[in-house]
């Protein structure tokens, strides 16, 4: 009676292929020296697994790209541990490929008849640094696309052909949907395919010239199966342990475990990231090599020197023929990897001791952070994750003040993004414009004249100025008490979302305040408007002062006789001229206003999900 | 005898190497396709839709006299990583007296969108010949649905507001299953 079994084995030969293949003859016995080839084709294995189960969660887009992998990593159960997994392994791929390499050629290895195995694992290393290249850019957040776009313009320079070969990577003269669909093609399927048949072809080569041995050894040969095969497993098992330490490690410095995801990439302002953005870190020699060659002798660093290095080692199995060519090739690699590490230290030491480097990255992280924050409260519009930021007061608001209003006013002696700026100041101080404490300074007149309020301005000789430093200056202590609950008023009118409790709480003194000022107490409706139509005033509106429509109105035309009319001093009209877009105007009122998506409220949808940050 | 024992002891050790490979592989193995079929069989955690009340349409355009209309379902839509205001699918009302009804337009048969017919007084399915009346039974025995149209829960508010819990169910199954 024939089993099932054996009737597959009469069709197909299976059984043989089987132990042809775990009774391989291991030359001198088990060892640890030859676990390499399998920690490398375990590597591969769990590429190939990780990857086949990323793409059911991936997009390839701008506006979906960064989207489905913040989804697949914040929301989506497992997700962190499978991109982590993929991630990190490829490092370790890159460290075991060079490992092995090593020493292949110490032991010589690469001699014949095993020339042809030699190129096709330097193939295979090369396949690897593309499958990262072309990785990197495929989550397309600001890190991954700046470097990609540094690392496709080295290829644009490539002589004869480099425009054109950029061109057609990128899918058009600038990144963006077809370069995602591009990439992940090439990464997903094109680079794999050839990569499993040049480890098919690897390990054909391997067994066909069997296993090297720098040194004949006395011990008696074995099979692979199972004495190589238990080592193997173990050195397999240590690479999953440093992954998986790889995974964990942020968690353990305080961030969240699995790979980095930067904030999304923005095309529409993508000047903003590159002092932040470094390649990884197995292509940062080539990265440093690049800023020693000026000018048009670019093509040196990027493409003659490393092209020249690679065609070197290949040729080793040829300088290997002799005694004092294997002595080179040893001499050779070891310059190779020396300059290669003090090519990578000199761009880590570099950047450790560059204060725009380390702002930058921290500029990164926290609108990486945000990023995510803002996509786990308010979900992501069909616009993308980019515009989630765009319009958040938090992130983009001090970067228009920097742009367009820093060049006179300032905000907290600074030009928004905290740099103290060498330009004098010429407007006033606008960090906290509109609360009560902002408006208790102008109407002081120890502070009304000064640089913070009207000092640099025309208004600085006005009707305010003037009021506030000899009438206001003789107040009575009664007076005074008025003042500060008309201030209180004016500043209710703001809705200052920081000032929200405490309007609940003096809500009395508040009232009183706007009676005190549409009476005329103080003189106040002498020049301004409150609540009442009046056409003979000459200075700013209070009706809804401070508030986000009086700000974008006064923002976009501050000379309408609403506001300061014609005593409008060097204030441009952003909106009524065409300098800003509307909701720009919108994202510098509710900054000033610090009116923003609060980040403490962001947590809470993330927790409940299992969603990790 | 002494060999034999050796020889034993030899074959328990290649035994318990191999299933020492065996355990280290399978763990190596499980990880990532662990991973993997957690991403995998993530959409089986979605809990099913609670059929918050919506509003749906003023009363005064349900016709009074008893005729279905169609109208569309606006809702946050969660797509994903997307969130956005949209069409999340379309409700028939009918007016009967002072109460409104209302069914889901998806065919409990395969999710084809049921017409209304006045000539016919009924619901039916372009896709497998279904047909139901107006109160959304079966009026054909040999309609494919396994159950009738999906009522869903109707409010009226202020009088003059139709609020509907609206929700999908399973299809294909005799049992009425929100998803």
């Amino acid at each position: 009676m024939r089993t099932p079994l054996a009737w597959l084995e009469s069709r197909t030969g299976y059984g043989s292929m089987l132990r042809n293949a775990l009774y391989e003859t291991v030359p001198g016995g088990a060892s640890w020296r030859h676990v390499w080839g399998s920690a490398l084709v375990f590597t591969f294995f769990i590429q190939i697994v990780t990857g086949l189960f990323l793409w059911l969660a991936y997009s390839p887009s701008t506006h979906t790209a960064w989207e489905s992998v913040y989804f697949l990593q914040y929301r989506m159960t497992g997700g962190w541990l499978l991109r982590g997994l993929h991630h990190y392994t490829a490092d370790v791929m890159i460290v075991l490929l060079v490992l092995h390499l090593m020493q292949v050629v110490v032991a010589g290895a690469y001699r014949a008849p095993r020339e042809v195995n030699f190129w096709t694992g330097l193939a295979l290393l090369l396949l690897c640094l593309a499958l990262s290249l072309t990785g990197y850019l495929l989550p397309w957040d600001q890190r991954g696309f700046c470097a990609t776009g540094v690392a496709t313009s080295i290829m644009g320079i490539t002589p004869a052909i480099g425009p054109q070969l950029k061109q057609v990577a990128l899918g058009g003269t600038v990144f963006g949907h077809h370069t995602l669909t591009r990439f992940f093609a090439l990464h997903a399927g094109f680079l794999p395919v050839v990569m499993a048949i040049l480890i098919a072809s690897h390990v054909h080569l391997l067994r066909r010239h069997g296993r090297a041995l720098s040194q004949p050894t006395r011990r008696p040969d074995c099979a692979w199966w199972p004495d190589q095969a238990l080592k193997d497993a173990v050195a397999c098992f240590a690479v999953l342990a440093a992954v998986l330490f790889l995974i964990v490690k942020p968690s353990l410095m305080g961030g969240s475990a699995g790979a980095p995801l930067g904030a999304p990439a923005d095309p529409s302002d993508p000047f903003a990231s590159y002092a932040a953005a470094r390649p990884e870190w197995y292509f940062l020699f080539l990265f440093q090599l690049l800023k020693y060659f000026p000018g048009r002798s670019e093509i040196w660093g990027a493409i003659v020197i490393p092209g020249l290095t690679l065609m070197l080692v290949a040729a080793m199995p040829w300088l290997g023929r002799w005694n004092l060519g294997h002595r080179f090739n040893l001499g050779f690699l070891c310059v190779i990897l020396v300059a290669i590490a003090t090519l990578s230290g000199l761009a880590i030491s570099e950047d450790w001791h560059k204060p725009e480097y380390q702002a930058a990255v921290s500029t990164a992280r926290v609108e990486s952070q945000r990023a995510k924050q803002l996509a786990g409260t308010l979900g992501i519009p069909a616009a993308g994750a980019a515009s989630l930021l765009q319009s958040d007061p938090l992130t983009e608001g001090p970067k228009l003040f920097a742009r367009n209003c820093a060049g006179c006013h300032r905000y907290g002696g600074t030009d928004g993004l905290g740099q103290v700026l060498s330009e004098k100041q010429s407007a006033s101080d606008l960090k906290g414009y509109a609360s009560r404490r902002w408006i208790t300074g102008l109407i002081d007149p120890r502070s009304v004249a000064s640089i913070s309020y009207m000092g640099g301005s025309s208004h600085t000789t006005g009707e305010m100025v003037r009021f506030v430093s000899t009438v206001v200056a003789g107040y009575t202590p009664e007076k005074k008490a008025q003042l500060a609950q008309i201030i209180a008023a004016v500043s209710a009118e703001a809705q200052l979302p920081r000032q929200h409790d405490l309007e609940i709480r003096d809500n009395r003194a508040i009232r009183d305040g706007r009676d005190l000022l549409a009476d005329g107490n103080l003189r106040c409706t002498e020049c301004h408007r409150f609540h009442a139509p009046d056409d003979a005033t000459i200075a700013p509106d209070l009706t809804g002062y401070g508030s986000h429509e009086w700000q974008v109105s006064f923002i976009s035309n501050p000379a309408d006789s609403r506001f300061y009319g014609k005593s409008n001093d060097r204030m441009p009209r952003f909106g009524e001229d065409h300098i800003l877009l509307a909701e720009a105007i919108g994202v510098i009122a509710d900054w000033l206003r610090e009116d923003w998506v609060d980040a403490d409220k962001l947590e809470a949808p993330h927790a409940a999900s299992g969603g990790r940050l | 005898m002494n060999i034999e024992r050796s020889v034993r002891a030899g074959d328990r050790r290649v035994f318990l190497k191999k299933l020492l490979v065996i355990a280290i592989g399978s763990v190596l193995a499980s990880l990532p396709l662990g991973a993997g079929m957690a991403v995998l069989l993530s959409p089986l955690r979605r809990r099913a839709d609670r059929g918050q009340a919506i509003f749906v349409a003023t009363l005064d355009s349900v016709p009074a006299d008893g005729t279905p209309r169609k109208f569309a379902v606006v809702s946050t839509r969660e797509d994903a990583w997307n969130r956005s205001t949209g069409v999340v699918g379309a409700v028939y009302l009918r007016r009967t007296g002072h109460t409104v009804h209302a069914f889901n337009v998806a065919c409990p048969h395969a999710g084809c969108v049921v017409e209304y017919s006045a000539a016919r007084a009924g619901f039916s399915c372009p896709c497998h010949n279904s047909r139901f009346d107006l109160n959304g039974a079966i009026s054909d025995p040999k309609s494919p649905a396994p159950r009738r149209l999906d009522a869903l829960d109707v409010e009226i508010r202020d009088d003059s507001q139709v609020w509907v819990a609206f929700q999908n169910f399973r299809t294909g199954d005799t049992a009425k299953v929100a998803i």
